[in-house]
C-alpha cells in the first residue's frame, strides 16, 4: 500500500535523526529530573551565594539519618542510603555530565547546530533545566561569581592564551590595544552617560540612579566577552586577522573593566569622582595591566625553567603547565590585578620553551586537556547562564532594558567606525568596511558581565535586580540575535574565511627568508623599524634566554630546523600508523593531499651519474671498506657489552620493543611498495625514519647510488663537534681523508672521517636518554654504512633479520 | 642627463615619485640615506653596503646586497649585474618594498604580488635560467641556517630536498620515475607561495621623517 510504503520510507529517513533526537530529549529529561533531586539533597555550597546559603534539607534526608541512628533493636542495615556524604561532588559531576551530554547531543543533530550556534542551544538547555528545577520546587543554583571566576573561566583563558597565534597577534597588537582600551572606555562612558540621561527623564521613576551607578553599569556591560566571542567565532571560521582582532580585544579589555569596575564601585556611595581619583584610576590601570602581565611572565618563566628538568619524569609535565598558569591567575587575583592578562602572558611566555622541552606525548596531553576543560567550562557557563536567568530575581523595566540594548549596539558601531578611521592612518593593511562591520557585530557580551553584576552588593545598589535583568537581556540579545545572524552575514558579505592549508616547508622557509630580507632592507634604509627590533629580540632570545630555559641541545636549534623536524615526526608517525599499505597511502602526507608519484629521484639532477667521481684507486676503496666493516663489528661488540648493564632500557616512552615490532611490520609492508614519495631525505634522520630510509633502499637502489655519489665516495655520516660524542666513537684512519682527494664539497669541514653515532639524533629527539640512544644509534650506524658501501656485506650482523637489499 | 647632483632637485624628485610611487618626502629621506651610505658620491658600490654594521649579522646579507646590483630588478629588461648603482636604481629596488595602497582592485593586487615574488625569485635564481634548481635552493636554505653551525649545514640539505620535493609534488602531481623535475619555475613559485600573502607581508614602513641621523 502506497501509504504504508510512504510512511515506512519516511520513517526510515527520519528514524535515524528522530531516534537521536528522542534519545537526547530523554537524556535531558532524565538528567533534568535527577539534578533537582541532587540539588535538593545536598547543601548549596557550590554557589556561595552572596545572599547566603539555603538550607536544603528535605524530609527524605532526615528520614535516612533517622534510620541509621536508630536503636540497636533494628537489624543491621544491609543497604542504606547516605546521600549527604557524596552530595556535593555528585551534584558537580551531574552538572558536568549534563554539559557533556548536551555537547554530544548537539553534534548529533547537525541540522540544528548549523543554524543555531552552540552557545544559544546551551542557554536554552539551561533555561529548560532551570525551569525543571524550579518546577520541582527547589531553587536553581545561579552562576556564583566565585565558581565562575575561579573554576570556569581560567581553563578557557588558558586555552586561548597557550594557543594564541603569536604572529598575527604581535603584528596587530597596536590595533588590538586601541580597540580594547579606547574602545571600551568609549563604550563605558557613552552607555553610562546616556543611560543616566535617560534615567533622569521625567516619568521614568529612575531618578535615584545616579551617574556613578550608571557608569558602573556601563563598565559591566561594555566589555566584550572572550567566552562568547570564542564560542561564536570558532564556528564561523573567519580569516585570521578579524579573529585575532576581536578575540584579542576581548582578552585585553579585562584590565580596563577591572579598574573601572572597582573605581566606580568604590565611589558609588560617595556620588562623585574627583580629578585626583581619575589620575589614580589611570595609574591603577597601568598597574593592573602591566602588573598582571608581569606576574604572568614570571610564572611563565618559572614553568619554562621547571620543564627543563622534567626529562626523567615525563608523566607530570602537563601538570606543571596547568599549575603554574593557575597560580599565575590566582596570584594576580590576590592583588586585584588583571587575572586574564596574567594567564595570557603566562601561556604566551612559557609556550616556546616548554614545547621545546617536553615530550611529544606531554604536548598532546596538554593540548587535549586544555581543549577538554575549556570546552566543558564553556558549556557549563552557558548552561548556568540559562539556569541563572530562571533563578534570579528580576525586575523588568522596559525603558532601561531596551535602552541598554540599543545603546550598546549603537556605541559599539560608533566606536568601531571612529577608531578604525584613526587606526587606518597608521596601519599598512587597512581595515575595510566589511572588516569593521564584523568587528562591530562580533562584540558579544557574556558571562563575565553577568558575574560582575552578580557581585554587586544589593545593599549599596538597590537597583541590582534591574541591572541584572538588563545584563541578561543584553547577553541574550547578543548571543542569540548577533550570534545566530553572524554566520549568514559572513557568507552574505563574502568575508574572507580562514585558510585551511597546512603549513608547508616552503612557506616556512620563505617566511624566515622574508623576515631576514625585510630586516636587511630596514637596516639599509636606515631606520629602526618593526623588523629590526623583532630581529634584535630574536637574537637576544637565542643567545641568552633559550640557553637557560631549554634543556640540552634543543636550545641551539634554529626555528627552521625545529619546524622541519616537527613535520618529519608528524609524517613519520602518520606513515607508520597508516602502515604504508598500498602505494597510495604512502602519500597521505602531501599537503595537497594529492596522490603524487614524485619521489626523490625525480628531483635529483640527472647529470650526476656522468659526473666524474673522485677516482679512488681500487685498492684504497677496498681498504676503506675493510676498515669500516671491521670497525663496525668492533663498535657493535662494544655497544653490546653495554647493553644489559649501563643502557637505560627505555629510549622512547613507547618502549623499544614496540618500536621494533612496528618497524618489522612496516618493513614487511613496505617491501611491497615499489615507489615511495619520500618527504624525508637521507641525512640526519630522526628515530623514526630509518624505517623509511631502509624502505627506500629496498625499493630504490638505483636512485640511492645516484644520490650518494653526489656526496663523494664513500659518504659516511660525518658529525662535527658534537659535545655528546660517546666514548666509543671510532676514528677511522684520519690520514685517509687528508691524503686522498676525497673531497666533495662537504669534506673540508671536518678533520677526519669519523664514525660516530650520529649525535644529530640526540638533537632531533631530545626526549631520548643519551645512553638509551646508543642502542638505537648503533642500528642507524649500520644502516648508514650499509648504504655507503652499497653491498650487503655485514648484513649478517643485523639486529633485525631483514636483509637491507632485496 | 644632468646627473644626480646632491642638491635636492624637485623636478627630478617628481619624476622619480611618478616612476616609483614614493612621496616626495620619502624620496628626500632615501636620498639622504643614499648620500650617507655612498659618502656623498653619486654611486653606491657593494662594499658600501658591506660597511653597514647592522647588516653584518644578517644571514642572507650577500643575497640582499646582490639584489641591489641585479639588472633584472631595475625593471628595464636587462640581465646581469652591475658594479655600481645610482640613486634611481636604489630607489627602484626600494620600491619593491612599498606597501599596497588602500584601494586596490584584485588585479592590481595580483600584479603587485607577481612583482614582489619576481623580486624574490630573482634573488634565488642566481644563474638566471628561469628556474630555481635544487642546488640553488640548497644554497638558499644553507644561507638561512648558516649561523647555526654544523647542525645547520647538514639539515639544510635535507630541508632543501624536502622543500623541492614538495614543490614538485604540488606542481607536477604525477611524474614517471625517469622524468626529471628541472627546477622551480616562476609559475610554480607563485603557486607554492600563494599561502603567504606577499603583497601584505613584504613591505617596510617608509618614513616621511628623516631618521638618518639616528641610525648608523
Amino acid at each position: 500500500m502506497p501509504r504504508r510504503h510512504l510512511a515506512r520510507s519516511a520513517g526510515c529517513c527520519k528514524s535515524f535523526v528522530g531516534r537521536r533526537l528522542v534519545t537526547v530529549t530523554l537524556v535531558v529529561f532524565l538528567v533534568g529530573t535527577v539534578l533537582p533531586l541532587g540539588a535538593a539533597s545536598s547543601p548549596e555550597i557550590t554557589t556561595r551565594d552572596v545572599n547566603g546559603d539555603h538550607n536544603q534539607e528535605t524530609p527524605e534526608n532526615k528520614h535516612n539519618e533517622h534510620d541509621s541512628h536508630n536503636t540497636s533493636q533494628k537489624a543491621f542495615p544491609v543497604l542504606s542510603v547516605d546521600f549527604d556524604r557524596i552530595g556535593q561532588p555528585f551534584e558537580i559531576s551531574l552538572w558536568v555530565l549534563l554539559a557533556s551530554l548536551m555537547k554530544l547531543g548537539f553534534h548529533m543533530t547537525p541540522r540544528v547546530s548549523s543554524i543555531v550556534p552552540e552557545s544559544c542551544l546551551l542557554i536554552v538547555v539551561g533555561l529548560l533545566v532551570g525551569g525543571l528545577i524550579q518546577l520541582v520546587g527547589q531553587k536553581p543554583p545561579p552562576l556564583g561569581p566565585d565558581l565562575f571566576f575561579l573554576c570556569l573561566l581560567p581553563p578557557i583563558i588558558l586555552d586561548a592564551g597557550y594557543f594564541l597565534p603569536i604572529r598575527p597577534f604581535t603584528e596587530n597588537v597596536g590595533t588590538i590595544l586601541i580597540f580594547a582600551v579606547v574602545g571600551t572606555l568609549w563604550n563605558i562612558f557613552f552607555v553610562g552617560g546616556l543611560l543616566y540621561g535617560i534615567c533622569q527623564l521625567e516619568g521614568m521613576h529612575l531618578g535615584q540612579v545616579d551617574l556613578i551607578t550608571c557608569l558602573l553599569f556601563g563598565s559591566i556591560i561594555s566589555a566584550v566577552d572572550p567566552v562568547a566571542v570564542l564560542a561564536v567565532f570558532e564556528e564561523i571560521h573567519i580569516n585570521e586577522l578579524l579573529h585575532i582582532l576581536v578575540f584579542g580585544e576581548s582578552l585585553l579589555n579585562d584590565a580596563v573593566t577591572v579598574v573601572l569596575y572597582h573605581l566606580f564601585e568604590e565611589y558609588a556611595g560617595v556620588g562623585h569622582v574627583t580629578p585626583l581619583d581619575v589620575v589614580l584610576g589611570i595609574v591603577c590601570f597601568l598597574v593592573v595591566s602591566l602588573g598582571g602581565i608581569l606576574v604572568g611572565a614570571i610564572y611563565g618563566i618559572l614553568a619554562a625553567f621547571t620543564s627543563r628538568f622534567t626529562s626523567h619524569t615525563r608523566v607530570i609535565e602537563p601538570l606543571f603547565v596547568f599549575l603554574y598558569s593557575y597560580m599565575a591567575y590566582l596570584s594576580a587575583e590576590v592583588f586585584h590585578l588583571s587575572g586574564i592578562m596574567a594567564l595570557i602572558a603566562c601561556g604566551v611566555v612559557m609556550r616556546p620553551y616548554v614545547e621545546a622541552n617536553i615530550s611529544h606525548k606531554s604536548h598532546t596531553t596538554i593540548k587535549y586537556f586544555l581543549k577538554m576543560w575549556s570546552s566543558v567550562s564553556e558549556t557549563l557557563i552557558f548552561i548556568f547562564l540559562g539556569v541563572s536567568t530562571v533563578a534570579g530575581n528580576h525586575s523588568w523595566n522596559w525603558t532601561f532594558v531596551t535602552s541598554t540594548v540599543i545603546l550598546c549596539l549603537v556605541s559599539r558601531v560608533l566606536g568601531v567606525v571612529g577608531l578604525t578611521f584613526i587606526i587606518n592612518k597608521f596601519r599598512i593593511v587597512k581595515l575595510t568596511t566589511k572588516d569593521q562591520f564584523i568587528i562591530a557585530y562580533g562584540g558579544l557580551r557574556g558571562a563575565i558581565a553577568f558575574s560582575l553584576c552578580y557581585l554587586l552588593d544589593p545593599v549599596h545598589f538597590p537597583k541590582r535586580d534591574m541591572f541584572l535583568t538588563a545584563v541578561i537581556t543584553e547577553i541574550f540579545f547578543t548571543v542569540f540575535v548577533q550570534g545566530m545572524t553572524i554566520r549568514p552575514l559572513v557568507d552574505l558579505l563574502a568575508v574572507k574565511k580562514k585558510q585551511e592549508t597546512k603549513r608547508s616547508i616552503n612557506e616556512e622557509i620563505h617566511t624566515q627568508f622574508l623576515d631576514h630580507l625585510l630586516t636587511g632592507i630596514e637596516d639599509i634604509c636606515g631606520h629602526y623599524g618593526h623588523h629590526h627590533w623583532k630581529d634584535k629580540m630574536n637574537r637576544f632570545n637565542k643567545k641568552y634566554v633559550k640557553k637557560c630555559l631549554i634543556a640540552g641541545e634543543r636550545s641551539k636549534e634554529p626555528q627552521l630546523i625545529a619546524f622541519y623536524h616537527k613535520m618529519e615526526m608528524k609524517h613519520a608517525i602518520e606513515l607508520v600508523e597508516s602502515g604504508g599499505g598500498g602505494g597510495g597511502h604512502a602519500n597521505v602526507k602531501m599537503p595537497s593531499a594529492m596522490p603524487s608519484t614524485v619521489s626523490m629521484q625525480n628531483i635529483q639532477p640527472k647529470k650526476q651519474p656522468e659526473r666524474v667521481l673522485p677516482q679512488l684507486p681500487k685498492g684504497r676503496e677496498e681498504e676503506i671498506r675493510k676498515i669500516l666493516r671491521s670497525n663496525l663489528q668492533k663498535t657493535r661488540q662494544r655497544l653490546q657489552s653495554y647493553n644489559r648493564h649501563t643502557l637505560v632500557v627505555d629510549p622512547y616512552e613507547d618502549g623499544w620493543n614496540e618500536i621494533l615490532i612496528k618497524r618489522k611490520k612496516v618493513i614487511e609492508l613496505e617491501k611491497k611498495i615499489n615507489q615511495m614519495s619520500n618527504y624525508l631525505t637521507v641525512p640526519a634522520p630522526p628515530p623514526d625514519s630509518p624505517t623509511m630510509s631502509r624502505a627506500r633502499l629496498s625499493s630504490d637502489p638505483q636512485a640511492w647510488s645516484v644520490k650518494h655519489d653526489s656526496d663523494g665516495v664513500p659518504s659516511i655520516q660525518v658529525d662535527l663537534a658534537s659535545p655528546q660524542s660517546p666514548p666509543d666513537s671510532v676514528c677511522i684512519v684520519d690520514d685517509l681523508a687528508k691524503s686522498s682527494a676525497l673531497s666533495a664539497g662537504t669534506r673540508e669541514e671536518d678533520g677526519g672521517l669519523m664514525m660516530k653515532p650520529p649525535s644529530s639524533l640526540a638533537v632531533t629527539a631530545p626526549k631520548k636518554d643519551e645512553k638509551g640512544g646508543e642502542q638505537q644509534e648503533e642500528g642507524k650506524e649500520q644502516q648508514r654504512l650499509i648504504r655507503c658501501l652499497s653491498d650487503p656485506g655485514p648484513s649478517a650482523d643485523e639486529e633485525e633479520d631483514e636483509p637491507f637489499l632485496p | 642627463m644632468g646627473g644626480l647632483n646632491s642638491v635636492p632637485d624637485d623636478q627630478r624628485y617628481r619624476e622619480l615619485a611618478d616612476k616609483t610611487g614614493f612621496s616626495l618626502e620619502q624620496i628626500g629621506n632615501l636620498h639622504n640615506r643614499f648620500k650617507q651610505l655612498s659618502h656623498n658620491e653619486d654611486t653606491l658600490r657593494r662594499d658600501d653596503f658591506s660597511k653597514i654594521p647592522d647588516l653584518a649579522c644578517n644571514p642572507i646579507r650577500a643575497e640582499i646586497i646582490e639584489a641591489f646590483f641585479d639588472k633584472r630588478n631595475f625593471q628595464s629588461h636587462g640581465v646581469g649585474t652591475v658594479e655600481e648603482i645610482g640613486f634611481e636604481e636604489f630607489l627602484t629596488i626600494m620600491s619593491y618594498f612599498r606597501p599596497p595602497s588602500l584601494n586596490m582592485s584584485e588585479e592590481q593586487r595580483e600584479e603587485l604580488r607577481r612583482i614582489k615574488l619576481r623580486f624574490l625569485f630573482n634573488m634565488h635564481d642566481t644563474d638566471n635560467d628561469g628556474t630555481i634548481t635544487l642546488e640553488e635552493y640548497r644554497h638558499v636554505v644553507e644561507e638561512l641556517l648558516s649561523r647555526s653551525g654544523a647542525l645547520g649545514r647538514e639539515t639544510a640539505k635535507g630541508i632543501a630536498d624536502a622543500a623541492m620535493l614538495e614543490v614538485a609534488s604540488i606542481s607536477m602531481g604525477h611524474m614517471e620515475p625517469d622524468e626529471f623535475y628541472e627546477g622551480i619555475t616562476f609559475e610554480h613559485f607563485l603557486k607554492i607561495l600563494k599561502g603567504i600573502e606577499i603583497e601584505t607581508r613584504m613591505h617596510i614602513r617608509f618614513l616621511n621623517v628623516d631618521t638618518t641621523v639616528l641610525c648608523k
